[in-house]
């Protein structure tokens, strides 16, 4: 296999590995313990490698997802002692932790390939020539096999334990009243997320996990709320980004992750802006049409209650509501395009289809009741919510 | 190292004032961010930094640090709107947010910095020391123009006071009150941001938040005032900055930031402890200490039940009696004797007139009359 294509895979099915647990802790609004497992993993990597000796042994990895672990832990207990809240327990834990980890990397192993620039960013262009070596015979990239390995386990948990995960996810108390315990799917949940950083962190790095994580289930969730879509389209976000990272940084001959980390950036700014219903775009213009909706109907329920002509003459209205000429002139259109009300002689009077209106319309604001704008629904955005 | 080269060594000083000043005005300011809740608004808006350095140095290829922390500023500040932005306008929440900031923007950044690495003219070398920062870089003009922040930042924050605090404590009250609520909330952001960008260059981009969290979460635990607090966190992350640059500096290999960041975190581990409010150690002294007043009380009301049949409440009864009690050792007996509610009069004891009163309202103050 040659090395172009082992660094394809390598981003590729780090961002799916990531992609995965990432929804969960978007979801559980725990996104930030991945920042916080990413930076603290490092002194349990630098500690394992001095007992191992060896950057890609086993052991180094399970020491260095035992100190993501104990992260989580120590997090929970200082926040338990009530002292501080929860977000400053993580922004106290691991920035102390990495900081043990720069300061043994500096004291004790300044010159293994370990320097603290790559622990941050990682060297996916090098991943691939640090092969997997059995009797002197070369099995590919090492990060291949563990990448491998680890998705493989993530994918068969999932499986196994979706409805679970689902249901602690979305409703704590329910899943503990069935007898799925919450505690070990957020412990199990976290160990998934800590192996998967400390796999991830050797070949991209510390805040590229991050963005792995994060990133493709945020996009994700601005475009559904379906679960599973949520899952399948975060692992094609980071499919792409991983795609996209590589070709663009082949193009620009700069770092990879960072490239990978940048077309994540724009994956995420494009779906902010245009999703359908949640995105940027979408929200101003409802919000706009909510306000001016919100108008049309004082302006309605206005007239309902004035009956002299002299009250509703153009010009006075414009005095009388208060509003600018502009915001009077649209709502004044958009009701008469409506056919809600009627303009005679710079006098307004409201219409059959308006009068009707405004008694539902009154009559939901006094009762409340939500079978009265079922009507409404089609014809006012206001009341779709 | 001696003592006397902090006063005489020139670069020592400078840089020894440096973090000194950075850990005041990163504790002042941190506090803030503490009780609003946004710890970890440093952490992302630090590494937002990174590719407003990367960019300024694109654009004007100057290396002087005031530029580049000026294009910091900007990112920094991006970044916080976004993170805003994303937090009213969609349904992601604020973790999420912070960590999409966080990680975007630091890794487009390092694309920039890689892509500068790459440039054969370009003299880009020392950029990198905005990652875990390099006090040993800073010169007599940077620690000029942290004091010169620092100042201004306290000015804003004494003329601003009663509306900061305000703020922090009830804002929908400052709201209906009439305060510009958004136009204070700018403000203090604008500050933090302000703070962790000319922290950037000392501690960097990684351990920054810890350098805003730090000091103020450990003043948290010592008072419960405002203003005590803001003073305490100054003075904590001062001494950090000093202690951090002195140790740092006794040892080869140690970058500065590492070590402040520890120095601040065993301040945080002892007001975790020992502070006499809310420390962890005092709680368990209290704790322990209601435990064995709620034992005493325990024993002088069983003794209540033997002698409330009686005529005279302060005949003797053989200590025997006691036997079936589980809450009655000597020791306890003593010490109900030192409050003077029995006497001991060798194997007997009896009930004073005041431990009789005592042990008849004991719990009369926690029934309700029904």
């Amino acid at each position: 296999m040659n090395s172009e294509l082992a660094i394809i895979l390598i981003a590729c099915l780090t961002s799916v590995a990531c992609a995965i647990p990432g929804v969960f802790l978007v979801l559980r609004k725990m996104a930030l313990i991945s920042d916080a497992i990413s930076h603290s993993i490092l002194p349990g990597i630098v500690i394992g490698f001095f007992i191992t000796e060896d950057l890609a042994s086993p052991w180094l990895i399970l020491l260095a997802a035992f100190s993501g672990i104990i992260t989580v832990v120590l997090v929970e207990a200082i926040q338990k002692t009530g002292l501080v809240k929860e977000d400053t327990a993580i922004g106290l834990v691991f920035p102390a932790l990495f900081s043990i980890g720069v300061l043994l990397i500096a004291i004790y192993a300044n010159d293994i390939h370990l320097d603290t620039d790559a622990v941050l960013v990682g060297r996916l262009e090098y991943a691939a020539f640090d092969k997997l070596m059995i009797d002197g015979v070369s099995y590919g990239a090492k990060s291949l096999w563990t990448i491998s390995a680890v998705l493989l386990l993530t994918i068969i948990l999932l499986f196994a334990f979706y409805k679970e995960l689902k249901l602690s996810t979305f409703d704590i108390g329910l899943s503990s009243a069935l007898g799925f315990s919450p505690v070990i799917m957020h412990y199990g949940l976290m160990s998934v997320a800590s192996v998967t950083t400390v796999v991830s962190f050797d070949a991209v790095g510390a805040i590229l996990v991050v963005a792995l994580m994060i990133a493709p289930a945020a996009a994700a969730y601005l475009l559904t709320t379906d679960l599973k879509k949520m899952i399948l389209l975060s692992v094609l976000f980071g499919i792409l980004s991983a795609l996209g990272g590589y070709y663009f940084a082949a193009w620009l001959d700069a770092s990879i992750s960072g490239s990978i980390t940048t077309v994540l950036g724009l994956i995420f700014l494009l779906v902010y802006l245009f999703a359908p219903s949640k995105g940027l775009i979408a929200v101003l213009f409802k919000q706009k049409r909510q306000r001016i909706e919100v108008s049309l109907l004082t302006f309605l329920l206005h007239l309902n209650n004035h009956d002299s002509k002299e009250e509703r003459r153009v010009a006075h209205l414009q005095e009388h509501i208060n509003w600018g000429k502009v915001r009077a002139q649209t709502v004044l259109e958009l009701a008469e395009k409506n056919n809600m009300i009627l303009i005679q002689n710079q006098v307004v009077s409201l219409t059959q289809k308006g009068l009707d209106f405004t008694e539902k319309a009154l009559d939901y604001i006094i009762t409340n009741k939500d079978e009265k704008i079922e009507d409404m629904k089609d014809d006012f955005f206001l009341f779709r919510g | 190292m001696e003592l006397i080269d902090f006063f005489t060594d020139y670069t020592l000083r400078t840089i020894t004032l440096g973090t000194a000043v950075l850990g005041a005005i990163c504790g002042m300011l941190g506090s803030f961010a503490v009780l609003r809740k946004q710890s970890l608004l440093g952490d992302a808006i630090s590494h937002a930094a990174l590719p407003g350095i990367a960019l300024a140095f694109l654009f004007t290829g100057l290396k002087d640090s005031n530029v580049l922390l000026l294009g910091a500023l900007v990112s920094g500040f991006i970044g916080t709107v976004w993170i805003r932005g994303i937090v009213t306008k969609t349904h992601l929440k604020t973790d999420t947010a912070l960590g999409l900031i966080l990680s975007l923007f630091f890794g487009f950044g390092e694309l920039v910095l890689s892509y500068l690495k790459k440039q054969p003219d370009a003299n880009q070398a020392g950029l990198d020391k905005y990652l875990f920062g390099q006090a040993a870089t800073l010169v007599e003009s940077d620690v000029l123009v942290m004091i010169i922040v620092t100042g201004i930042s306290l000015v804003v924050m004494l003329l601003f006071w009663k509306e900061f605090k305000l703020l922090l404590f009830d804002k929908n009250y400052a709201m209906t009150l009439g305060f510009n609520t958004r136009f204070i909330d700018g403000l203090i952001s604008f500050f933090i941001v302000l703070a962790i960008v000319i922290g950037l260059q000392t501690v960097g981009v990684v351990l920054m938040s810890a350098m805003l969290l730090a000091p103020a979460a450990a003043a948290r635990q010592w008072t419960n005032s405002l203003g005590m607090m803001v003073i305490l966190a100054a003075v904590f992350g001062a001494f950090s900055g000093v202690f951090g640059t002195a140790i740092s500096a006794s040892y080869n290999n140690l970058s500065t930031g590492p070590v402040i960041v520890l120095v601040a975190a065993v301040f945080v581990v002892i007001s975790f402890v020992f502070s006499p409010g809310r420390g962890i150690l005092f709680k368990q002294i209290r704790l322990i200490r209601n435990r064995r007043d709620l034992e005493l009380k325990k024993t002088l009301y069983f003794m209540y039940g033997i002698v409330e049949k009686h005529q005279d409440i302060t005949r003797p009864h053989s200590i025997r009696i006691l036997n079936g009690f589980q809450g009655f050792t000597k020791g306890t007996l003593s010490k109900l004797a030192d409050k003077n509610w029995i006497t001991i009069q060798g194997q007997d004891w009896a009930l004073t007139e005041e431990g009789f009163e005592t042990a008849e309202n004991l719990y009369n103050n926690n029934i309700p009359e029904s």
